[in-house]
């Protein structure tokens, strides 16, 4: 009974965001309107404290994090759809101006080509740094990164690798993208060895992790959170730093469930943990920053302590990388679980156009499958 | 079947409106007597057809006091759309992508002038005129904007994506170069159930730099296939220039064995005419690249200003010196066709109908929640699970 009425609520909460309405509001059911976001304070890996501070959005942090990557190597290349001018999403300004035409370039509209290319470059030693404009445009590039980035090194006995080869590319929802610019690809990329995928959530976030993947000798594709670039805004350390690939972070401890997630989820997924922690849930929040090699440590141990787990990501829930965490999670923690590992996420359909809140991971979604998993 | 052929043979869109409307205000006028709306008029194309291994079709073209002034009538309708799209989008009844035509609307009535329903047609997204010129409503196009459900695609598609199945309109397409193929197919499948029609593959000059519109060049020649690669070369790809992406922007002679004809896509009649010629020339031989100089005067997209990566000189200069409808209008007056003030009607009409449709796509409902997960699959996948806020109890089995 009791039961019947908290589920009805729990209905009610999530019809009401979904009302129908003018499309000039739908955004404002997404996760990030109103304030700028204030990201975890933490301090970023390698920043031994001492550096100066500067407030940046994310796509100035990408920026920043460009320039340093040129400066301190003089055989490293930005290439992509526009990029010298800035490319759609600023993230490139200024670096042609500074670095020169030479080194910061602009491609004709080939995504097959741009990628190919940047192979061919990065096996000559160089870095070399792709934009695919979106996300959504990278399927023309899908074989050359999976049979000639991912098993170069592999099929050639080491002779060869295109380890300094990094993709940059702007994923995921803004509100109004409909198909071709609002999908999150991911998990595509995680199953194909040789590759390194990476997703920051937030500005210091992206400048370290964007520095690492850069100068680690795998290729790396490296998705960017577009819906923050502007709305993200830290305290970012100037200067050089790199966050470690393939280690997830905890951003709050918490004893009742684990919540796992990356990129601009992790803000959903904050919110959700707020709204259960009024209801007196402690929640562990963990963003796994790296994809592919996931940090399976830290999440097991994790688990280990809470007993339950809840995993969320834009992409479709079928075969999205949230199947491979609870899968893994299942072996390495059976018999610490207390309740079904619980996924929420994007539903099975093309991104849409219309109805994006229906499609998208909610924080109340989020934190109905939490209410649910402790209460199992 | 009787119908569809009528309606084939009529050609090009709204062309019973038109010349319904054109000969009530001839009528009232009292000026039919001068030209009766069907009686053949000679026109000469200023700017004569480049050609790669081809000779190029003539500079004369046919037309008719009732063609002229459909042309007039169908662009001006387009631009007033285009320019309600755009006040839509300020106004936040339209959101993410849009992408407008105006200034390249010759191309797509030209192009109308010289097909039937039955030929096939395939674009990117830029597309909204190409829906109109397909015999497409505004509230189609208006309501597919604001994702309502009186929109082509009910509401799903957007902007990017305008279909009309029963015009043979295969669609407005995201990813840049990926139509293009399809078009190949499409024709491929003209060729094999006989049937008479081509299939016009459209493109920008950014998109020409894509690999995959090469294969299917190849294999469109390799098999002789009725299918007209139209590169619309609006000189700009988002803010490209062609010369900075392109090795040789004569994009129709890119087709090396292919041949080619570059058109001035601002002129109505000349796009007439190649695509006339074209559709002849690959029912017997197979591809044909069509080039069309044309121009966009808006930038890429909404959020492209337009004016950061050309002169505002450039953009006015076209305006003034090529622009599509103004050409027409000139035409008419100097032979006499109508009268200024005919137009004026004509173009008061065109507002008329662009603002009821904006009306009404206004006030067309969202789509019903359903189509969220409808069109997915034919039929319904047995295991296919949509689950609401609560995981157990909102679950939705289809
Ligand atoms: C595969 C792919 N890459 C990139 C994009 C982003 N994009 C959309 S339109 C466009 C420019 C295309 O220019 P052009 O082909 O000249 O067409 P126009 O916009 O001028 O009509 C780009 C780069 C895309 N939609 N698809
Ligand atoms: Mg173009």
């Amino acid at each position: 009974m009791q039961r019947g009425t908290a589920a009805l609520l729990r209905c009610a909460r999530f019809l009401g965001e979904l009302q129908p309405r003018r499309i000039s509001s739908l955004e404002t059911a997404r996760c990030f309107s109103g304030a700028a976001m204030q990201a975890q304070p933490s301090a970023p890996e390698g920043y031994d404290g001492t550096a100066e501070l500067k407030r940046m959005n994310l796509f100035t942090a990408v920026n920043d994090a460009l320039h340093i990557a040129l400066d301190t190597d003089p055989n490293s290349y930005i290439f992509g759809e526009d990029v010298s001018f800035g490319g759609v999403f600023r993230c490139t300004t200024g670096l042609a101006e500074r670095f020169g035409r030479h080194r910061v370039f602009n491609t004709p509209l080939c995504e097959q080509g741009i990628i190919g290319f940047g192979i061919g470059l990065a096996a000559m030693g160089s870095r070399a740094i792709a934009e695919i404009q979106f996300a959504d445009y990278i399927f023309p590039a899908f074989d050359q990164i999976v049979n000639e980035a991912a098993k170069c090194r592999y099929r050639s006995g080491n002779q060869f690798d295109c380890g300094g080869l990094t993709i940059r590319t702007p994923y995921g929802a803004v509100g109004h993208g409909g198909h071709y610019h609002s999908q999150s690809p991911e998990a595509f990329f995680t199953h194909v060895p040789g590759l390194k995928v990476v997703v920051p959530r937030s500005p210091s976030k992206a400048k370290g992790l964007l520095l690492a993947s850069i100068r680690d000798r795998n290729p790396t594709v490296f998705f960017e959170p577009k819906g923050l670039y502007r709305m993200a805004v830290e305290e970012v350390p100037i200067g050089d730093y790199e966050t470690e690939l393939g280690r997830a972070e905890v951003l709050r401890e918490g004893s009742d469930v684990t919540v796992v997630g990356w990129g601009a989820q992790m803000l959903v997924l904050e919110r959700a943990c707020d709204a259960v922690e009024k209801e007196g849930v402690s929640c562990e929040l963990i963003d796994l920053q790296t994809l592919l090699p996931w940090d399976v440590d830290t999440v097991a141990a994790s688990v280990s302590k809470t007993g339950r787990l809840v995993i969320s990501h834009e992409a479709p829930i079928t075969s999205g990388f949230g199947a491979e965490i609870a899968a893994k999670i299942a072996e390495r923690s059976f018999l610490k679980l207390e309740a079904p590992v619980a996924r929420v996420c994007g539903l099975d359909t093309p991104f849409p156009l219309v109805f994006e809140p229906f499609y998208l991971p909610t924080e109340s979604k989020v934190a109905d499958a939490i209410m649910h998993t402790v209460s199992f | 079947m009787a119908l569809r052929l009528v309606s084939a043979r009529m050609g090009p869109f709204l062309r019973q409106r038109t010349l319904a409307a054109a000969a009530a205000l001839a009528q009232q006028r009292g000026f039919a007597a001068a030209a009766s709306d069907d009686e053949k008029l000679t026109v000469t194309v200023p700017v004569p057809f480049k050609t790669h291994k081809i000779d190029p079709p003539s500079q004369e073209v046919e037309t008719s006091k009732a063609e002229l002034l459909g042309f007039f009538t169908d662009m001006y309708k387009m631009r007033r759309m285009e320019i309600a799209a755009d006040g839509l989008y300020k106004s936040k009844f339209i959101r993410g992508f849009c992408h407008l035509y105006d200034g390249q609307e010759a191309v797509c009535v030209g192009m109308e002038a010289a097909l039937n329903y039955d030929d096939a047609i395939i674009t990117a997204y830029r597309d909204h005129c190409t829906h109109l010129g397909r015999g497409g409503t505004v509230l189609e196009v208006m309501a597919e904007l604001m994702g309502h459900r009186d929109g082509c695609s009910q509401g799903k598609g957007g902007s990017m994506h305008m279909y009309n199945k029963q015009h043979n309109f295969y669609g407005g397409n995201g990813i840049v170069g990926a139509q293009v193929p399809l078009g190949v197919g499409v024709a491929f499948g003209q060729k094999y159930n006989k049937l008479p029609n081509v299939t016009v593959a459209m493109y920008g000059d950014g998109a020409a730099n894509q690999g995959q519109l090469f294969e299917a060049l190849n294999i469109a020649a390799l098999w002789n296939l009725p299918c007209l690669f139209t590169c619309e070369n609006n000189h700009y790809g988002m803010g490209t220039a062609e010369w900075r992406s392109a090795k040789s922007p004569a994009y129709y002679a890119r087709g090396d064995y292919v041949p080619g004809i570059k058109v001035d896509g601002m002129d109505a009649l000349a796009v007439k005419q190649a695509f006339k010629f074209g559709k002849e020339y690959a029912l017997q031989n197979g591809p044909l690249m069509l080039e069309m100089d044309t121009y966009r005067y808006h930038g890429h997209s909404m959020s492209d200003p337009g004016s950061t990566y050309r002169t505002r000189d450039e953009i006015s200069g076209i305006r003034q010196e090529r622009d599509p409808i103004e050409r027409i209008r000139k035409l008419i007056l100097s032979l006499e066709l109508a009268t200024a003030a005919d137009l004026k009607a004509i173009e008061k009409e065109s507002k008329r109908e662009v603002d009821e449709a904006v009306d009404a796509a206004k006030s067309s409902p969202q789509p019903e929640e359903k189509l969220l997960y409808d069109h997915i699959h034919s039929g319904t996948p047995a295991n296919f699970q949509i689950y609401g806020a609560d995981r157990q109890h909102v679950t939705v089995k289809l």
